[in-house]
């Protein structure tokens, strides 16, 4: 027994040093040296400023100048997420994607005359998990191409151009889904048509208080 | 779909290939060979050793000295974390300046990680130093593993001891399951993790004007370090509060499927190594079999369901059907780079195995896709299962099923040459049959009474009951993962500690829950393999039953099913059973 306890004792120290401590912090050096970007969090800049992480979902409820991300139950926090936890068959779930599909349909449908409720996906208006998804489908990014080309004032095939650009593919062509990164694709969207520099279309992307999704 | 089944199709196919070279190695490793490493980490051992002043292969500890050693090694190490997350205010590594969290909630957290559940309560990124990341929950994701591990061994000494009471050294084994299997694959996994966007820093949360004008704060951390022991280790305790779903510990297709891997292989290995250690490969491939059978039975189910969607989407008038662009499904709660397919499997490989870890959301899972995690719980965490304890506890349902075999054919049973008698039978039945208990006994409290409705986030209906099923279902089964909605802890000012408090109920029932569940079994599983190794070998005759044929891992699969419907399916029926069967919202 009081073998067991000396061994124990000396067990839990030396194993949190080694792999608590010179464990992770081995391996910090390592990815601060090989992958510095990646380590730190992937930021990607416009400009010279950091506008963001590639990985990391952004809001711009509210701007139809830019792609919207998909609905976050956590207003895009990416320094405390949580889930939706909307249960399968809740009454709150289902005003949350019946509002969700009219916001969805309100902000597209002027620009997109023959867009219907069944052509909506399903990504544009539930939650995703991490509430900072950083990707949409490629259905939901060519609805909104009819919009953000309108509101941008640049050629509908330039959008989709950009859009099949910003298209991650799945991985290895095979594994997970293809998405479009948001925020990679708005960035290219500022580089190619920017808002600020155009004195008219400065006040397009904001939209008025009651043009928000009701959430 | 066809996209999928052949992502999911893949999957599988790699384990299967990958099962046996991971089960060679350990072998070697269990049974004191040379393995590649050894050049490298033969010093490292043997100074280990001194350490500890053991000598493991001179010293073989009988059952109850093994034990006894397991006992003191986990209570103190669980005094250790308790300590550290109660001393956060004075750590280093705490750029964002967390205090320490409230006793009940370290209470939980300390019994939950111990026992290699990692149930959470407390969101990782808003109440978690650095330091107690690193030092408190990942070391801990290292040593539960290895303790699984090592009673697995002990268990397979005993099976195949000639004769004897000795069943190996505790400290040898645990040294050699840390050196030679667990830290070098995290050290490759990390750095793979790295290489494809997971983050590895030690900066303060950055925050950041966004390009649309607003501001938004990123989360840093050793999160690649942590996140590969917390797969291989089937540990799941994720470093940001959605777990896996966070593109910052999962950012990619290849990941998802990485992590997946490194989720099955150490408990898909193992049932080769087994064969291998018996000295019949027969034997664990029928083991594999039976498990892979109700493996792939659930991912098939769940796929299908999340690809229906929900009664909620559908009386919201939203159509789920796949068109060109768009993969449709239930997307609730699940990342669009997994799709239904990616969040899919991996809900089914995170709770065959006890890992836990979530890329989706449970709580939004559909009623059939949801009642996949409860059934593969409900199984005892025997389908591959956590590492060492999916095969430990598997063990128990062979003997069960070699008992059942032998009373139906009139013989005296007979497992691998030795004779399963009274003695062995009643420790068996005793370690199939606690855990199951303790989960109907805490879920019936906290759903009877007053006590367990503060935790509930859905309300008093079919979700709720939910929740709290799988909230004690998982931790007394060391799975970790949730029904989120259920909790234990109050944040009122996230992120941070300030004003935080702990749910006492939740957080001590399930802290018994998970300590009672995770050892107590340990000894029955322990007492056995000494039954075992003082037996004497027979050998097999015509009348012996084969146990490593498909007649065998059919009776196998019978008596996992049998046990686990037995004792769970009037409470699944309240739950998710319900909620397939109507389209009614609550």
């Amino acid at each position: 027994m009081r073998r067991d306890l000396l061994n124990s004792l000396i067990a839990v120290v030396v194993l949190t040093v080694a792999l608590g401590l010179a464990y992770p912090l081995a391996i910090t050096g390592i990815a601060q040296l090989v992958f510095p970007g990646k380590a730190n969090g992937s930021k990607v800049s416009l400009g010279g400023r950091t506008v963001g992480s590639s990985l990391i979902g952004q809001d711009f409820e509210g701007k139809p100048a830019y792609f919207q991300s998909r609905p976050s139950a956590t207003e895009y926090a990416a320094d405390a997420t949580f889930f939706s936890n909307v249960g399968p068959d809740s009454v709150e779930g289902r005003e949350e994607v019946r509002g969700n599909l009219a916001a969805y349909l309100k902000l597209n449908k002027p620009y997109d005359k023959s867009l219907r409720k069944a052509q909506v996906p399903v990504d544009a208006v539930t939650n995703s998990a991490s509430g900072v998804d950083p990707h949409i489908s490629e259905a939901n990014a060519r609805i909104q191409a009819h919009r953000v080309a309108a509101v941008r004032g640049l050629p509908p095939a330039k959008v989709n151009e950009l859009i099949s650009a910003h298209t991650d593919g799945r991985s290895l062509g095979v594994l997970g889904e293809p998405g479009v990164d948001v925020l990679q694709l708005n960035i290219a969207l500022e580089e190619e048509a920017p808002l600020r520099a155009r004195g008219k279309a400065r006040r397009a992307p904001f939209a008025t208080e009651k043009e928000r999704p009701q959430r | 779909m066809a996209q999928g089944w052949l992502q999911i199709g893949i999957f599988i196919a790699v384990l299967v290939a990958l099962t046996k070279p991971a089960g060679v190695y350990m072998a070697r490793v269990f049974t004191n060979q040379r393995v590649f490493l050894t050049p490298v980490l033969g010093p490292i051992e043997r100074s280990a050793c001194r350490a500890l002043r053991v000598r493991p292969e001179q010293e073989g500890q009988d059952w109850k000295a093994y034990a006894r050693s397991l006992v003191v090694f986990s209570l103190l190490f669980w005094v250790a974390l308790y300590l550290i997350l109660r001393t956060q205010g004075i750590q280093p590594f705490n750029p964002q300046g967390f205090h320490s969290g409230p006793w009940d909630l370290s209470f939980n957290t300390s019994s939950s990680f111990v026992t290699n559940t990692n149930w959470q309560y407390y969101g990782g990124e808003t109440t978690l130093t650095y330091f107690a990341q690193m030092a408190g929950l990942a070391v801990q994701n290292f040593v539960s593993a290895a303790v699984g591990i090592a009673v697995v061994v002990a268990l397979i000494r005993g099976i195949v001891a000639r004769s004897g009471r000795e069943i190996g050294n505790f400290w040898g084994d645990l040294i050699r399951i840390l050196l030679y299997v667990l830290l070098p694959i995290s050290i490759i996994g990390a750095l793979f993790l790295v290489s494809q966007g997971v983050i590895q820093n030690l900066g303060h949360y950055a925050a950041i004007h966004t390009l649309a004008g607003g501001t938004q704060t990123l989360a840093g951390g050793p999160v690649a370090s942590q996140e590969a022991i917390k797969e291989l280790g089937t540990n799941g305790g994720g470093f940001f509060n959605v777990n896996s779903a966070m593109p910052f510990e999962n950012p990619n297709g290849l990941t998802n499927f990485v992590e997946m891997l490194l989720i099955l292989v150490i408990p898909a290995g193992l049932t080769y190594t087994y064969g291998r250690m018996v000295g019949s490969q027969r034997q664990g491939w029928a083991i594999f079999s039976a498990m892979f059978v109700l493996f792939v039975g659930g991912v098939v189910v769940v796929y299908l369901a999340e690809q229906h969607g929900t009664p909620a989407q559908h009386l919201a008038g939203l159509h789920t059907h796949a068109f060109d662009g768009s993969p449709g499904g239930n997307m609730e709660g699940k990342e669009q780079r997994f799709g239904i397919a990616g969040s899919s499997l991996w809900t089914a490989v995170t709770t065959v195995t006890s890992c836990g870890a979530v890329n989706a959301a449970f709580e939004s899972l559909t009623g059939l896709g949801g009642a996949v995690p409860f059934v593969n719980l409900s199984f005892s965490e025997v389908v591959f299962g956590g590492v060492g304890a999916g095969l430990y506890t598997m063990l128990l349902y062979v003997l069960l099923a070699v008992f059942i075999g032998g009373l139906m054919v009139g013989r005296t049973p007979e497992y691998l040459g030795k004779k399963i008698q009274a003695r062995e039978i009643k420790l068996v039945s005793l370690g199939v049959l606690f855990t199951p208990l303790v989960v109907l006994l805490s879920s019936g409290v906290a759903s009877a009474t007053t006590l367990g409705k503060r935790s509930l986030y859905a309300g008093v209906n079919p979700q709720g009951f939910s929740e709290t099923l799988y909230a004690y279902l998982s931790q007394a089964n060391n799975n970790g993962s949730a029904w989120a909605g259920y909790t234990g802890f109050v944040q009122p000012h996230a992120p941070g500690n300030v004003g935080s408090y702990g749910i006492s109920f939740a957080d001590l029932l399930g802290g018994f829950v998970l300590i009672g569940a995770r050892f107590v079994p340990i000894l029955f599983v322990l007492a056995v393999a000494g039954a075992l190794a003082d037996k004497k070998v027979s050998p097999a005759g015509l009348g012996t039953m084969r146990t490593d044929n498909p007649t065998f891992v059919f009776l196998l699969v019978g008596v996992v099913v049998l046990v686990g419907a037995l004792t769970f399916f009037s409470a699944i029926l309240l739950g998710p059973v319900t909620q397939s069967l109507t389209t009614r919202l609550f």
